[in-house]
């Protein structure tokens, strides 16, 4: 499936737009820490939460659970949300 | 000694100034990391190479970045500081950010201690590539329910802070906790005791309880480890172990003045010099210069008196904040001493603040400033 990457994370993966595959989306991030170390616990905390200014969204929709199942032709976007300067 | 690197960190990134031991010009080096918050750059002593900082951005979860070429390449820790997921029913901690950074004993070559928003405390063993917490403070329970919550800690998070490893003993450490109290550890760790006998707290406060306490910054003299000097948010303290007693030394300062502050430095060789930067703690706490008229002050007996020191300062019409990490002093003879503020100045004085002038201007909120001696 297509992930959008936000351009803040772009230092990890070096583009804006990556193919990954995963059941849900904890396997999807899984994946992405895989590929890209580091990546994960930027938007993730250790108590699986996203992270306070971190969204995610599957086929237009926000998502807030990592055990959100995900099929190949889904697409799943990552924003920053806006925060103070 | 070769050369001397300020390490500056800041809200929006990273900057290194480099001079020889002369300290006329200093060469930048940055922004490294531009955007980045960075509370500390620090590096290790040991092999004179290793820096690590201490990162997050406003939307991006807390690491550690590490660099062993003096900052000419970064890499990420690949387990940085981090609670262990909380089991079904328990409430679960993150951190939120690394907030101090201290290369581990002599000794221990590879081991560092950092200290987290929220208050906790992490160990690594491999030069900060990975980072496991120290059960013995972050599992305590005495700690854990004792600590409250992000409500009782500083504007932008409670935090553990002024890592102190004793020079002589790789296993006693001091650590500050805002708030929550001085701490202390014989046995690398595994347990702690409070070291507040002496300090006052808030009015209308117990202060036998370490909850209620606030130490901004902790300071060990090299030169005689058994002294700690303190700036708390109720005044300035000096220790001399073994006494477990604090005596505040700053009913010494001017009145008009008070001895409210963040930093404080010591001399590298003399114990009774040490070095403070007030500010406004009246009223709603400012937290800026009294008066707006910037100034260090000096003891050189012990905090038994203080001198002004603010040649070279604006006179008038300055209205900063020197964070607790913002004050840092160099091992030259005489000593260099240099301050960041939240208004993104930075100053020197290659006298022992004899003499101020401004290094750099227009920086972003100056978090830290730390000083090492280059290979």
């Amino acid at each position: 499936m297509n992930v959008s990457i936000p351009s803040a994370l772009q230092s990890y993966t070096g583009t804006s737009q990556v193919e990954a595959s995963g059941m849900n989306l904890a396997d999807l991030f899984a994946t992405l820490d895989a590929r890209y170390p580091g990546i994960r616990f930027r938007m993730i905390d250790e108590q699986d939460r996203f992270r306070r200014n971190m969204r995610c969204f599957v086929n237009g929709e926000q998502v807030f659970e990592l055990g959100r199942p995900l099929s190949d032709w889904d697409e799943v976007i990552i924003l920053q949300a806006l925060s103070g300067g | 000694m070769h050369e001397l690197a300020l390490l500056v960190a800041t809200r929006k990134g990273a900057w290194i100034y480099r001079s020889d031991v002369g300290r006329r010009r200093w060469q930048t080096d940055g922004p490294q990391f531009l955007g980045h918050i960075i509370r500390h750059l620090v590096l290790d002593p040991r092999d004179s190479r290793t820096l690590l900082a201490a990162a997050k951005t406003g939307h991006l979860g807390p690491t550690i970045f590490r660099s062993t070429d003096l900052g000419k390449s970064w890499s990420e820790a690949s387990r940085p500081p981090a609670f262990p997921k909380a089991r079904a029913g328990e409430v679960g901690r993150a951190v939120d950010h690394s907030f101090w950074l201290t290369p581990g004993h002599a000794t221990e070559p590879g081991v560092w201690y950092a200290g987290t928003s929220p208050q906790a405390l992490f160990r690594s063993e491999d030069g900060g590539v990975t980072w496991e917490g120290v059960a013995g403070f972050n599992d305590n329970p005495d700690y854990r329910d004792r600590l409250g919550g992000t409500q009782d800690g500083t504007p932008d998070g409670p935090k553990l802070h002024s890592l102190l490893v004793d020079p002589r003993d790789a296993a006693h450490l001091y650590l500050g906790m805002s708030g929550g109290g001085v701490h202390e550890s014989r046995d690398a760790g595994q347990t702690w005791m409070p070291l507040i006998e002496g300090l006052e707290v808030v009015d209308g406060f117990d202060a036998s309880q370490w909850a209620f306490h606030d130490p901004h910054c902790l300071v060990l003299c090299p030169s005689n480890p058994d002294r700690l000097y303190q700036q708390n948010h109720c005044g300035i303290y000096r220790i001399d172990r073994p006494s477990n007693q604090w005596r505040r030394v700053g009913r010494a300062m001017p009145a008009e003045v008070g001895d409210i502050g963040f930093p404080i430095i010591t001399h590298p060789r003399d114990d009774r010099t040490a070095w403070v930067f007030p500010m406004d703690g009246t009223d709603v706490w400012p937290r800026t210069s009294p008066g707006g008229k910037p100034a260090a002050y000096i003891t050189r007996d012990g905090g038994e008196s203080w001198t002004r020191q603010d040649a070279g300062l604006p006179q008038n019409g300055a209205w900063w904040t020197v964070y607790r990490q913002a004050m840092a002093n160099d091992v030259c003879d005489p000593v260099g001493i240099y301050f960041g503020t939240a208004s993104g100045s930075l100053w020197m004085s290659a006298d022992e603040g004899e003499q101020w002038s401004m290094i750099a201007q227009h920086l972003p909120p100056v978090y830290a400033v730390e000083t090492a001696v280059l290979a």
